[in-house]
């Protein structure tokens, strides 16, 4: 089994909550968390619908190795209609709401319709209820989730919430769940905020006992530990440095986005890095990293926890921020760092801080403010604008206001709300926009690193790099080492990244796993837990359906395939330095393959026979 | 002649003591290999994962064959990664 066969249906309309059934023959076919909720979405909604109305819905989904002794078995995603793409959204989030979600005995919530005040749901193993949010509305994450475990006092209530940004309508709006993990991609929170739907708070003591083979899956799940604990990068180098030790790697090799990824390298990295992260600091003697942190049931623990030096000057006047918190993943201190031209790691470090204590993804954040950098010095933005803020690159007390303001949805935080694109629309500069489908890229510029080029383009969410993590092979040399400067067998090697990443994710497990594991240790695992046979070929082809059903979705929202591309300046702007100096990113010699392997028609259309294979 | 080591991570142990956050300049042999210079500063050969020289992944039979030119760039680090 492992799925508890069970999922609550709240209706935010009526203020009801009721148990009903999964389905299994969807289960069978999607598996669990982003295949399985992808496919009540697209069942349930329609996919032109307003993403900010109550016709769209929101999925909170396990997947069934969620809550188990699998190692990373504890996390669960956000899936809905983006407010910012348009598209099918799924974040995916670890820490604990998760399998809290599946101790209670759920394998899934779906929330529809809109409430007509302000509600949080509280959820006790089988009892579920709306109450009144009318006290946490207006306050932030961090506000909000005291007040719960306050009023409910219940040091174990595991909580999902919004910030004070998705209820001012910031279309890149995170669910943040156990203060810093969070559901941070495309706009979830925003969905979230608009059904007047504040915060999940979840209390679950039944167990996840309802595994298939309870001995073969102890098995395997053993096995599997020790593979991650053997393995150099995930026994050893993500839980020592985490994976911001791939500041100075992907600078090094020429492919860091930097300032609104006009260049590839940034002569700061290597003060914002991992390594920067260990060192003391000039101010207090102390480093930035306290320890490393694990989400439920992981046994790599690359989480990082931090401080910013109290004598700083973005926290010297602000107690509140002088204790630890969730700290810099790479992903952040690139889009808040590099983008901006920031080299200053304490003032990262806090407006990072400021990104989960407001629900904001840091990615789309860091690189919306890296493009009205550069509008400004266009001059296509003025201190009219702005409020008079003098916006400019490099400039560490300018990226502190933005967040600020951002956060609480005020003056120019309003206009950065709107995300990279639609800024670069309203003042007329669009080209200026680093997006694919309205989404910001992340840390990996596509000309150093061609296949990555190929993995935006195609991303069912927009520009993302866990939708297709070619990095792995391209630089790291996992499973193996390929070339990152060519563009022959990156067709492949993206598919065969984007099928199984899918299908890692909708086991409820972290796809950093796949650093050691590859789907030889994961088959096991799931095959033990749940009923029928799960092979290594089967979770692949649900994978591929996976893959298939979100390009589906987004076809029926109105995405067209000419919308798989990259920005001009990718596209046509050389690498100015580096070994990808001279080079672009050779998108049009990827595509045409891709295609073909995936059974789509040369223009991009999935074909009757793929429709066919795959039951769409 | 001359060349640039860069050591990160865990192998910065390996630092010679002039060493200006992860780099050295270091003079090593005409036609001397990444793997001699990992040798001349002690970095353990199983534990360089990945070797850059001047940016661009240096495989392992490389590492052994490949001469460096005065003002190369090595820079090297254990495994990792990152997402």
């Amino acid at each position: 089994m492992a799925w508890t066969r069970k999922i609550l249906r709240v209706d935010l309309n009526a203020g009801t909550c009721t148990a009903e059934a999964l389905n299994m023959a969807w289960a069978n076919d999607y598996l669990g968390q982003r295949g399985l909720a992808t496919k009540y979405l697209a069942e349930e909604i329609d996919p032109k619908c307003d993403p900010l109305g109550p016709d769209n819905k929101l999925i909170m989904t396990t997947g069934p190795l969620t809550g188990t002794m699998a190692s990373t078995g504890g996390r669960y995603s956000v899936v809905t209609k983006s407010p910012l793409t348009g598209l099918v959204a799924c974040s995916n989030s670890g820490g604990f709401i998760g399998a809290e979600m599946k101790n209670a005995g759920w394998d899934m919530i779906i929330f529809e319709g809109k409430a007509p005040e302000p509600v949080y749901l509280y959820v006790e193993n089988d009892r579920a209820e709306l109450r009144s949010a009318a006290d946490l509305w207006g306050k932030s994450v961090w506000e909000a989730d005291e007040i719960l475990h306050k009023k409910h006092q219940d040091p174990q209530l595991r909580i999902a919430c919004v910030g004070r940004s998705a209820e001012a309508g910031c279309l890149y709006s995170a669910v943040v769940n156990d203060l810093h993990r969070a559901a941070g991609r495309s706009g979830v929170g925003t969905v979230m905020a608009s059904k007047n739907l504040k915060a999940v708070a979840v209390r679950g003591t039944k167990g996840v006992g309802n595994i298939a083979d309870p001995q073969a899956f102890m098995a395997a799940v053993n096995a599997g530990k020790q593979v991650l604990a053997d393995n150099a990068v995930t026994g050893q180098g993500l839980p020592t440095y985490g994976t911001q030790v791939l500041m100075n790697v992907i600078n090094g090799m020429g492919a860091m986005p930097t300032r609104n990824m006009r260049e590839v390298q940034f002569e700061g990295a290597e003060k914002i890095s991992g390594e920067a992260m260990h060192e003391p600091r000039a101010g207090d003697g102390k480093p930035n990293l306290t320890t490393n942190a694990g989400c439920f049931g992981c046994t790599i623990a690359c989480g990082r926890i931090s401080t910013v030096d109290k004598g700083h000057f973005s926290v010297n006047n602000k107690p509140e921020y002088w204790g630890n918190s969730g700290g810099l993943e790479y992903e952040a201190a690139w889009a808040l760092g590099s983008d901006t031209g920031v080299d200053d790691l304490d003032a990262i470090t806090y407006v990072n801080f400021l990104c989960n204590e407001d629900g904001i993804d840091p990615i789309s954040f860091g690189a919306t403010v890296a493009a009205a950098m550069e509008l400004f010095e266009a001059g296509a933005i003025t201190t009219e604008d702005t409020g008079g803020i003098d916006l400019g690159f490099n400039r560490a007390d300018v990226l502190v206001k933005l967040a600020e303001l951002t956060a609480i949805g005020e003056g120019f935080g309003k206009d950065l709300g709107m995300g990279s694109k639609r800024l670069c629309d309203k003042y007329g500069r669009p080209e200026l926009s680093m997006t694919v489908k309205s989404q910001e890229f992340p840390a990996y510029d596509p000309r150093g690193i061609q296949g990555m080029g190929l993995a935006y383009a195609t991303s069912n969410r927009g520009a993302c790099h866990l939708r297709g993590y070619t990095v792995a092979s391209e630089v790291l040399g996992i499973p193996v080492k390929t070339d990152p400067l060519v563009t022959e067998g990156k067709a492949e090697l993206v598919k065969a990244f984007q099928d199984a990443t899918a299908a890692v994710d909708s086991a409820g497990l972290c796809a950093f796993t796949t650093f050691a594991w590859s789907m030889e240790d994961i088959a096991p695992q799931v095959d033990a837990a749940c009923d029928g046979d799960w092979s290594v070929d089967r979770m692949l082809e649900v994978g591929e359906r996976i893959w298939n059903l979100e390009r589906d979705f987004n076809m029926r929202a109105g995405m067209t395939a000419d919308e798989d591309t990259l920005p001009r300046r990718l596209l046509k702007d050389a690498a100015n330095v580096g070994p990808a100096k001279g080079r672009v990113n050779d998108l049009d010699q990827m595509l045409p393959e891709y295609y073909a392997l995936r059974g789509w028609s040369p223009d991009g259309q999935i074909t009757a026979e793929t429709r066919a294979r795959f039951g769409i | 002649m001359q060349v640039q080591l860069e050591l990160y991570a865990s192998l910065m142990a390996y630092l010679p003591a002039q060493a200006e956050r992860h780099k050295a300049l270091l003079d090593v042999a005409d036609g001397a290999t990444a793997h001699a210079l990992l040798d001349q500063v002690g970095v353990p050969r199983d534990k360089a994962h990945l070797v850059l020289r001047n940016g661009v992944f240096l495989g392992t039979e490389e590492r052994d064959a490949t001469p460096l030119q005065p003002g190369d760039v090595i820079a090297v680090w254990p495994p990792v990664a990152g997402g």
